[in-house]
């Protein structure tokens, strides 16, 4: 089998799970992309092991290593958002901007903030 | 370079496609247009249900790369948990069932325009790079769970050996952390009066 057919899928769904990073705004949603980019990983791992014959199957192992790494990774992260959506009652991550340097309001949206600094004026 | 890609064309064939390639190639198709679906649908649970799909061809293809250990692992604890534990997630924010008109934020076309950048510029560098190397998938396979274990459990150990350590750390940390506080207040009252 050629290699590029497997390093040309594992390309392009990095770039899928890319976009979905950027793009998304339900935290979970994020994470699910960056499942995507971890399982291209894998199958690059898989495919260059394969191609190579490595004798210590290194590509498989750390495969496996990855696989155990992004279940601990999916565990974590669901437990930060639900902990985050607890507390603010959303799990947007553009909504989430406490640190955010011009923005004292910090999670109240645009409009309500204008308007406190109105009536504070 | 165009006397090796010629000699490499000779030898195996640019056009001479094997069953397995047309295989890989079909469901390769299916598993990017999953991914694809999975990350521009507006519908949260279905983003969750193509991701389904998504892992399913990948395990697909890591059979077909004859790695079937990898491709076991990949259906029991990605089909099986990660993808459960999305729907839980999804589940216990309130995402809203049907179509959510904000599903994507603002800087979508930014990321749009960064991610097929990316895809360009590693495509063109991958074909580049391996169009003249061809995987020999005769022979012994290279990944039954004979060899899977027996290279694990040979070589790899100690690393083995340190991931249960971290997955022990993570499971004690994602329970710390979605512990409700009121159960750790009355927890603390009941073990010593004050927190």
């Amino acid at each position: 089998m050629h290699l590029v057919y497997p390093a040309v899928l594992a390309a392009l769904l990095f770039c899928t799970g890319l976009y979905g990073v950027l793009a998304r705004r339900n935290a979970i949603l994020v994470l699910m992309s960056v499942e995507l980019m971890l399982n291209a990983v894998n199958l690059n791992l898989v495919a260059f092991d394969v191609w190579l014959r490595d004798t210590l199957h290194a590509g498989q192992a750390l495969t496996l290593f990855t696989i155990a790494i992004a279940a601990a990774e999916i565990g974590i992260g669901l437990a930060i958002v639900l902990l985050v959506y607890r507390n603010r009652g959303t799990a947007d991550v553009d909504r989430l901007r406490d640190l955010r340097e011009d923005a004292p309001g910090a999670d109240t949206p645009a409009g309500d903030r204008e308007r406190t600094a109105e009536a504070a004026a | 370079m165009t006397g090796t890609v010629a000699l490499a064309a000779q030898s195996q064939g640019f056009l001479s496609t094997s069953g397995v390639e047309i295989a890989f190639l079909l469901v390769g198709l299916v598993t990017f247009g999953a991914a694809l679906v999975t990350v521009t649908t507006k519908q949260l649970v279905h983003a969750a249900l193509w991701l389904v799909v998504a892992l399913g061809g990948l395990a697909v293809e890591y059979l077909l790369l004859t790695a079937e250990f990898i491709a076991w692992v990949q259906v029991l604890i990605y089909v099986g948990s990660v993808v459960v534990l999305l729907l839980f997630g999804l589940m216990l924010t309130k995402a809203p069932i049907g179509r959510s008109p904000d599903a994507d934020s603002g800087n979508r076309w930014p990321a749009l325009g960064v991610a097929v950048a990316a895809a360009a510029a590693l495509v063109w560098i991958v074909v580049d790079a391996f169009r003249t190397t061809w995987i020999d998938l005769d022979g012994a396979p290279q990944g039954t769970t004979k060899v899977s274990g027996e290279i694990l459990f040979r070589h790899w150990v100690l690393p083995f050996e340190a991931l249960s350590v971290l997955l022990l750390a993570a499971l004690v940390g994602a329970v710390v952390l979605s512990r409700r506080k009121a159960d750790a207040e009355t927890a603390g009252s009941k073990a010593g009066g004050k927190r």
